[in-house]
């Protein structure tokens, strides 16, 4: 079985947002991670490799030089080998650019499941992945708790409201991985040496033959205008008392101030 | 070239260390320092990582790192919890005598097991009457044919409680000063071993510490260390070793408790303002910091000297020194700076404070580093 697992690089989820001078996220100080519900997806491929005692998984991700950590993150943690889509005519894109490229990068590989985080937590949009799917014309199930694999097809289970959704669908297929899925291992730190001997390969745009006007911000649909920092939260207020002259003073807070009732 | 780069692999340890002290070292850490227990659930999950034994030679089945690469894990896991932490690097500090001076049979009977079985050992100098000077050990070990026979008490020896293997020094010739001091490895089931009770300490209570005696120990010949005589060149050889490492602990010690303390002085308002806008508290945090980068700065110089194969003797002193000394004037700080709370247990700074005393005594006094540093100035 072939599996290939694209992650994202994130902040870490302890990460200050703030945003620079010209208005942008600021990165100063920031530590990176895999994006938690992709390393779900990482762990997935490998239990399944191990399981099926056969197989390889394959880390994919776009970004800069940096990102060569989670995908060496991947790679420690057991992947056999990694791909990076990097190049400077990738910046500017979007949710779909990324899928484009990914799905250029994917066809060109032998894959019976692609597996992936059903959200990631810098920007919240679960598009990417979703999208991939569409654009290679897979089947897909996201938001994935339970997942048996066997040759032909996979049986993933969803937490609905109240009730539990069992899909089966062929392979090859898309699934996204939810909280619950499993538990991540630790790269060890033998994984962490052995990672060093293990292939990361890096492909541009001419080595995937993207169309330039497919990518970056002329490929995008979308267009951020400003990035807004949520306004700071008001104090709360406690009110002292007893009762009931507690409640008439909430009542009374709700309707002339909060203006709520 | 001057470089702080660090490798990937570096980098990746780092990260890892990092990771572990979130999930499974910093949620314990009270708990431990209430119970005064053993960790094994975290020394168990630490090994299975590969984060025990990571100076121990890969070839037998340790994790063939140097000093930074111990130096950078130590930060991250003394951040969490100090006691923890010293628990998991006692291994590598009681195995460097035998890397050293080990013959590869002795390697394979002792760092295979450490390593594959989790078997665990200990560093065995201090007496109830020889602290900081070493040299003058009361231990003994007189020679009869094939045995060497111990007598003496060593005392406040880490992990001794739960280790397997006790890497003991003793005086092979009284009256031959730090020249008669030999090396040993005694094992756990050896005649007339046996552990004194566990001390009740102030911090760091996550770490175990007991006495260890010695009535009449024979201890084969071929348990012994190098020569008779070099004992003394390896403990400080090993101490060369270990120092840069608990500098980088209290590196981490110091981080937490400045974290902690700029996240409180963020929100804790008085007069009107946040805390940290009060000018006398802003200073104590600057301070903190600076003080952290530069223990930091030292520990990795001391720790990369040694990595080169070069003598870091004086290097490693003052970066013990000087980062046990700022980990103790920041967690103090630290609890200054949370007023009432921060001396309440409900708050995690007095731990940090308690324990970073013992970084100001444990593998030389922060005077008997003065001494060393002052020594290479006469
Ligand atoms: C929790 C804990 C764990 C430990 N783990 C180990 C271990 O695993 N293995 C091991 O062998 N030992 C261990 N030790 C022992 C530790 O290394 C010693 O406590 C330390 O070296 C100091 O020795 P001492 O306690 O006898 O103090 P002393 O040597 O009696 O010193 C008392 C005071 O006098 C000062 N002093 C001494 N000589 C001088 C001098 N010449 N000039 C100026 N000041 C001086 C010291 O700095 C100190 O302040 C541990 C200790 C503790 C508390």
């Amino acid at each position: 079985m072939k599996i290939v697992v694209c992650l994202k690089q994130t902040f870490d989820t302890e990460a200050k947002i703030q945003l620079d001078p010209s208005g942008k996220i600021s990165n100063e100080n920031v530590q990176y991670i895999i994006n938690p519900y992709d390393e779900f997806a990482v762990e997935e491929a490998l239990r399944i490799k191990e399981r099926l005692g056969q197989g390889e998984v394959v880390a994919v991700s776009i970004g800069g030089a940096k990102t060569e950590e989670a995908l060496r993150q991947a790679l420690a943690m057991g992947a056999d080998r990694a791909v990076l889509l990097q190049d400077a005519a990738f910046e500017g894109g979007d949710w779909h650019t990324a899928a484009v490229i990914l799905a250029q990068a994917i066809r060109g590989m032998e894959f019976d499941l692609i597996l992936g985080g059903q959200v990631a937590i810098d920007d919240g949009a679960a598009q990417v992945t979703t999208r991939l799917a569409e654009i290679l014309d897979l089947p897909q199930v996201n938001v994935v708790t339970k997942l048996d694999v066997d040759g032909r097809k996979v049986v993933a289970q969803r937490e609905g409201d109240g009730a539990t959704e069992v899909v089966e669908v062929a392979l090859p297929a898309v699934i996204t991985a939810q909280k619950g899925l499993n538990e991540p291992r630790y790269p060890t730190l033998k994984g962490i040496m052995q990672a060093k001997k293990k292939e990361l390969k890096i492909l541009g745009m001419a080595d995937l033959g993207l169309d330039p006007t497919s990518v970056g911000s002329a490929g995008a649909r979308t267009r951020v205008q400003s990035y807004a920092l949520p306004p700071a939260r008001k104090e709360g207020k406690i009110i002292g008392g007893e009762l009931p002259g507690t409640a008439a003073e909430l009542v009374r807070l709700l309707r002339e101030e909060a203006k709520v009732i | 070239m001057l470089s702080f780069q660090l490798s990937r692999e570096q980098e990746a340890l780092r990260a890892l260390a990092r990771d572990f002290a979130k999930k499974e070292v910093r949620p314990v850490a009270a708990h431990y320092d209430r119970t005064g227990e053993v960790p094994w659930p975290v020394i168990r999950k630490a090994w299975e990582v590969g984060l025990l034994n990571i100076q121990v030679p890969e070839e037998f089945g340790g994790g063939g790192q140097g000093v930074l690469a111990s130096c950078l894990m130590a930060e991250e896991l003394a951040a969490g919890c100090a006691g923890i932490s010293a628990s998991i690097m006692i291994n590598d500090l009681a195995c460097y005598p035998i890397v050293a001076a080990g013959t590869p049979e002795q390697k394979e009977r002792w760092l295979r097991p450490v390593c594959r079985d989790m078997r665990m050992a200990c560093f065995c100098v201090t007496e109830p009457g020889v602290g900081s000077d070493v040299a003058s050990m009361d231990t003994t070990a007189r020679r009869e044919g094939d045995c060497y026979i111990l007598n003496g008490t060593k005392h406040f020896i880490s992990n001794a409680s739960i280790a397997d293997y006790f890497v003991v020094f003793a005086s092979t010739g009284r009256g031959l000063g730090h020249r008669g001091i030999t090396a040993f490895v005694v094992e756990r089931d050896a005649p007339g071993l046996t552990i004194g009770k566990k001390e009740d300490k102030m911090g760091q209570r996550a770490a175990d510490t007991a006495a260890v005696m010695l009535e009449d120990v024979p201890v084969p010949v071929h348990n012994r260390l190098g020569e008779e005589g070099e004992g003394f060149k390896l403990i400080m050889g090993t101490f060369d070793r270990s120092r840069p490492g608990v500098a980088a602990a209290a590196v981490g010690v110091a981080r937490e408790a400045m974290e902690q303390a700029v996240q409180y002085a963020r929100t804790r308002k008085q007069f009107g303002a946040p805390i940290i806008n009060h000018q006398a508290i802003m200073f104590m945090l600057a301070d903190m910091q600076k003080d952290i980068d530069a223990a930091r700065l030292l520990a990795w110089r001391a720790a990369w000297l040694a990595d080169r194969g070069e003598r870091n003797s004086r290097e490693a002193a003052m970066a013990k020194a000087f980062a046990a000394d700022t980990a103790m004037r920041v967690t103090t700080e630290a609890v200054q700076i949370f007023g009432g709370y921060g001396y309440s247990r409900e708050y995690p700074v007095e731990k940090l404070m308690r324990d970073a005393k013992l970084l100001q005594i444990y593998e030389g006094t922060s005077q008997i580093q003065r001494l060393l540093i002052g020594k290479t100035l006469l």
